[in-house]
């Protein structure tokens, strides 16, 4: 039936696209080994991945897997390790009904949005804000359109990231300092 | 035809509500932080669905940005959680109540 509306490839691609999504999020909350979470999130960010192709976004689609399932979740894995907390966390609840009430403001809060989705007309009614900025898919390749806005519109914006990864390393690096090096400098001195 | 927006949508708003979830109810710092990926990664479906519905390639630039400040983001959080563990020799969240009034 929805075959016959939607191309069936189209179908299949996302339909495994949101089942690795689905299962990959809710095996990373309910995994009591934090490795295990780790390797499922790398499951649900495959999922999104495949989403973005599906979705004309192909470069979006590499950087996934290459920063998220590459970069973030090893150092995850790294921190883990390193750690050693691969035993499981408080069992049980320390707060009476935190979990139903979690359940409680989640299912409102996602009911909600489908609900304001599907009565607000924003995916019936775009096409009259389209073609603001760059369009999509101007006879160049994703890449292309992607970097000609990123290296001008928003040219500052990405100025900016840089000195924000900057940051980010130089704060990691002084969080994450162990003291002893200092103490032996000092024995040392 | 191809897959309409609406259904990448109600994906990415499950998604976030699952993220949400385990964000309110694990205890552990570093599940709390894959979950934040997990809300982020909703947020960029989203902004992507809307980038092919809109024609407008701003939403997959905004991806990009959000990329980078989530990389930043787990690079600085995971040094905390180290910097905490040293200290505590613990990720729980409940353990770490020494600002409290």
């Amino acid at each position: 039936m929805i075959a016959s509306v939607h191309s069936l490839p189209d179908v299949i691609t996302f339909v495994v696209a949101s089942a690795l999504m689905m299962v990959g999020a809710v095996s990373v909350i309910v995994a009591k080994n934090p490795v295990h979470s780790a390797l499922s999130l790398i499951m649900t960010f495959f999922g999104v991945a495949i989403a973005f192709v599906e979705m004309d976004a192909q470069f979006l689609a590499a950087v996934e897997i290459i920063v998220y399932a590459g970069a973030i979740v090893v150092l995850f894995l790294f921190v883990i390790m390193f750690l050693g907390v691969d035993r499981d966390d408080v069992v049980g609840e320390p707060l009476v009904g935190q979990r139903s009430l979690a359940v409680l403001g989640v299912g409102v809060t996602v009911a909600g949005v489908i609900t304001m989705m599907a009565h607000a007309g924003w995916v019936t009614g775009v096409s009259a804000l389209s073609n603001r900025g760059h369009s999509l898919g101007g006879g160049y390749s994703n890449v292309n359109d992607l970097g000609t806005a990123i290296f001008t519109t928003y040219i500052y914006a990405f100025e900016a990231t840089a000195a924000l990864l900057i940051i980010a390393v130089v704060g990691a690096v002084v969080l994450a300092r162990s003291d002893r090096p200092r103490e032996n400098d000092e024995e040392i001195a | 035809m191809t897959i309409p927006a609406s259904w990448f949508l109600i994906v990415a708003a499950v998604l976030f509500g699952i993220g949400a979830f385990g964000l309110l109810t694990r205890r552990s710092a570093l599940i709390m932080f894959m979950c934040v990926e997990l809300m982020l990664n909703a947020v960029n479906l989203t902004f992507v669905t809307f980038a092919r519905s809109l024609q407008d390639i701003g939403g997959q630039a905004a991806v990009f940005f959000i990329l980078v400040v989530a990389a930043a983001e787990v690079t600085v959080g995971l040094g905390i959680v180290v910097a905490v563990f040293r200290r505590r020799h613990s990720v729980s969240v409940d353990e770490l109540s020494e600002l409290k009034g």
